[in-house]
């Protein structure tokens, strides 16, 4: 011990890493993974709803569909897709060796596997027909989850435990790495955007996902214990039961943006080739957008009854997210302003999150005025919204980083004409699945239905198209990552990579070595 | 041979990790299956699967992954290995946890809170959700605690002057038995440790031995169980995950105090007591808490 250490030799490398590039790649597969699952799922759905009537399943099953799709799309893809990139390129950013806690970081993240194959496992039983997985919906509200849950709920309840136990250990090193590793003279506001916002971000899974482990030790109690904290009956109500899991849940949608405006802020400036305009502005932003996460919960409650005082409050407090969500927005379009640009592929798909997520915004911003969305509510303008930002928004950030930090990790480029080719199949069908979505929300097609009114048929159909075609488009990226992953392929790459990037990770070689700074870089 | 810098440590590979997670899936998959055959809500996914032997097994595994885990961090510990930044990245991960849990336990005050000022009252008629009462519970009547359900279970409440003002007075001087531990662990005068240290547990034990015999009491003399309406659910909940937690805090204790028996525990380089000890003070700051709003208001 205290020697030197390299790699270990095969399987061991893997299962008892301590290198934060090992673990950060290892998630990074696990999200990849996840959502190539989770959009299987998503198959299912729009097969189903391509047509009117029942086609392909039962309604149950589409119950359980969409239920599992959000899960493993919520918790597994992107989520584990940002903890990747934190892992991977914060000790590179902040001039550090590795995570502060290297063995921690090791079981955060191979506790996940574990955690969803206990979901995972309810999804094949389900599709074998031998039970039923969870089908209440991925907000699992009490007491479709409690009283009616199906059994394999109380596997996905610790399911939940073991993501949480995962996502807190991992956030603790998240902020410790950037609290106490950072080289000399990287001062907090020195930082690397998305240093921040993964600072930020961390903060906020500390501060919510234990409220989540909470909520699901309370529906296990009142499924098996006779505990009424869901039970009228008992003096309890239901509704605690949505306080509680929103006031996780929306700073968990924060949770799923704020590192992906982290790595927006790194990509623009590249390929804009000038500083990222109004940095400090970026900071307060992203802080004002955590605290205001907080005190806006029950936004996602307009309809089931709360006083008006309350739902009036949520209501401008939902607003106010708007003005520092437009800051970062400005920012972005000033940087690129007079900017000496070019088109890269993590620029295309930087440039196609601002408009899109923007888009996203906007549909949120009809959402939050209460009175409206007692219409909208439940509809699939909700799922059009939530998928522009976590779709277009959250994984389209994820992609964008993968390729503009990919060249860094394998000291490779990949295949730009085929990055091309998947940037603008996704673009076009991630437009097609969603932009309709927006039309038959405001009709009044209700979410999370196996069938539909004849007057939705047409756009379903082209949804579905939509749906299938951005299916598809993904297993491109999937190419591009064996090619130049497995098959090594693609030309060696400089340090710097992009000629107009800047910060610390770029003055590394392509790949970076084994222990990223072994002494700490200065920083004027 | 040292590695060419002598500024950063990074601790070498460890397959405790991993086994640990194996350890923590054979607890979830375990206690998922042990509840559904045991706890007679019939809700069973496989009668075939046998949690009662998963789930020790897994139990077993994780206090076997934290003596060698731990064991090995105190080793490099020993060795003089951790720079005063590990040093530092500990302290600030043990802060961070403690958060964590602060916010475990609000969801639970949180749930105290809301059905106490929001949900109990309305089912009473109050506010905008009169309409309840009238249509489901028109007989029932708001109070807290509340003995009486809506559905009709009746119970006892709790009264806060006896054992739990009992439990009270034990925990806040163990804090304080402690805190003189501490400071006597860094003059270096061992003899002092070693009693305050033993008092604090001897408090902390006799605590959880006066927690087991309210929850007797509840059970058998007032009618108070988990199933007893809301009263019943959060006064557990919070008990019982804070009895949870004495007992974690009180195991850390005991490790500390047979690590200072060893001479383990330097005036400088005592990490591990440092983070007992906060642990121990945040499960009595929850306590105060528990007492003034579950047994008291």
């Amino acid at each position: 011990m205290g020697e030197h250490h390299g790699p270990m030799k095969g399987i061991k490398r893997w299962l008892y890493a301590t290198n934060h590039k090992d673990i950060g790649a290892m998630y990074l597969w696990f999200s990849f993974i996840m959502f190539l699952t989770g959009g299987a799922l998503a198959m299912v759905i729009r097969a189903e709803l391509m047509y009117p009537g029942l086609q392909l399943v039962d309604p149950n099953f589409f119950n359980q569909m969409t239920t599992t799709h959000g899960l493993i799309m919520v918790f597994g893809a992107v989520m584990p897709g940002f903890v990747g990139l934190a892992n991977y390129m914060v000790p590179l950013m902040i001039g550090a060796p590795d995570m502060a806690l290297p063995r921690l970081n090791n079981w955060s993240f191979w506790i996940l596997p574990f955690a969803f194959s206990l979901l995972i496992f309810s999804i094949i039983q389900s599709f074998l027909g031998i039970a039923d997985a969870p089908n209440f919906g991925w907000t699992f509200y009490a007491p479709l989850s409690t009283k009616y849950g199906p059994a394999s709920t109380d596997f996905f309840i610790f399911s939940v435990h073991m993501m949480g136990i995962s996502s807190i250990m991992g956030a603790v090193n998240v902020i410790v790495t950037i609290f106490n590793l950072r080289a000399p003279g990287m001062t907090l506001m020195k930082m690397p955007l998305f240093v921040w916002t993964w600072l930020i971000t961390a903060f906020l899974l500390i501060a919510v996902m234990p409220v989540l482990a909470g909520a699901v030790t309370m529906m296990l109690t009142d499924r098996h214990f006779g505990t009424s904290f869901f039970d009228a009956a008992g003096g309890g109500d239901p509704v605690l039961f949505q306080h509680v899991f929103w006031f996780f849940g929306h700073p968990e949608v924060y949770i799923m943006i704020l590192p992906a405006f982290g790595i927006v802020s790194a990509i623009i400036p590249t390929f804009a080739r000038k500083p990222l305009f109004g940095y400090a502005s970026m900071v307060y932003a992203t802080a004002s957008i955590a605290f205001l996460s907080f005190v806006v919960w029950a936004h996602h409650m307009f309809t089931v009854g709360l006083p008006l005082a309350g739902n009036l409050f949520y209501m401008y407090m939902t607003m106010l997210i708007a003005v520092p969500t437009g800051v970062k927005v400005f920012n972005w379009v000033a940087t690129m302003w007079r900017g000496s640009m070019s088109f890269e592929v993590p620029m295309l798909f930087a440039i196609a999150f601002v408009i899109l997520f923007t888009i996203g915004g906007f549909s949120g911003l009809m959402l939050a005025i209460t009175p409206v969305d007692q219409q909208y509510h439940d509809t699939y303008f909700v799922v059009a919204h939530f998928h522009y930002v976590l779709v277009s928004g959250a994984v389209f950030s994820i992609i964008a980083g993968v390729y503009y930090w990919l060249p860094k990790w394998t000291g490779r480029m990949y295949n730009i004409g085929l990055a091309k080719l998947h940037f603008w199949c996704s673009l076009i069908f991630v437009n097609l699945l969603f932009f309709p979505m927006h039309f038959v929300g405001l009709a009044g097609m209700p979410r999370r239905y196996s069938d539909y009114s004849l007057q939705f048929a047409d756009f379903n159909w082209w949804i579905s198209i939509g749906g299938f075609g951005f299916g598809l488009s993904q297993l491109i990226l999937l190419w591009i990552l064996i090619d130049v992953c497995f098959r090594k392929k693609g030309e060696a790459v400089s340090d710097q990579v992009w000629d107009g990037a800047d910060g610390l990770e770029w003055t590394l070689p392509s790949p970076a070595p084994y222990h990223s700074f072994s002494t700490p870089p200065v920083v004027k | 041979m040292a590695e060419k810098n002598t500024q950063y440590y990074v601790p070498e590979q460890s397959p405790w990790p991993f086994i640990t997670a194996v350890a923590l899936f054979l607890v979830a998959l375990g206690a998922a299956t042990f509840i559904q055959q045991n706890s007679g809500s019939g809700i069973v996914t496989n009668e075939g699967s046998s949690g009662s032997i998963i789930l020790p097994l897994g139990l077993t595994l994780i206090v076997i992954m934290m003596f060698v885990w731990f064991r090995d961090t105190i080793k490099e510990s020993l060795a003089n290995m951790n720079s005063p930044q590990m040093d530092r990245s500990y302290r600030m991960g043990m802060l961070w946890f403690i958060f964590s849990e602060v916010m475990f336990f609000g969801a639970f005050f949180g749930a105290l809170f809301y059905v106490r000022i929001l949900a109990v009252p309305w089912l009473g008629g109050a506010g905008e959700e009169a309409m309840t009462h009238e249509l489901l519970w028109p007989n029932f009547q708001a109070m807290w605690p509340l003995t009486q359900t809506p559905g009709g279970g009746t119970t006892e409440a709790m009264p806060a002057w006896g054992l739990p003002f009992l439990n009270t007075v034990l925990l806040v001087s163990s804090s304080i038995t402690l805190t003189i531990a501490h400071h006597a662990l860094v003059a270096g005068q061992r003899n002092k440790l070693l009693l305050n240290l033993f008092i604090t547990l001897v408090l902390g034990f006799a605590f959880l031995f006066f927690q087991i015999e309210e929850y007797i009491h509840a059970y058998t003399e007032l009618g108070l169980t988990l199933d007893a309406g809301i009263y019943g659910s959060t006064f557990f909940m919070l008990t019982g995950f804070h009895g949870m937690h004495v007992t974690i805090g009180a195991t850390m204790l005991t490790i500390m105090f047979l690590r200072a028996l060893k001479g383990n525990l330097t005036p400088d380089n005592h990490f591990a007591f440092e983070a007992s000890a906060w642990y121990w003070h945040f499960v009595d700051v929850v306590w105060l808490f528990l007492f003034v709003c579950v047994y008291w208001l």
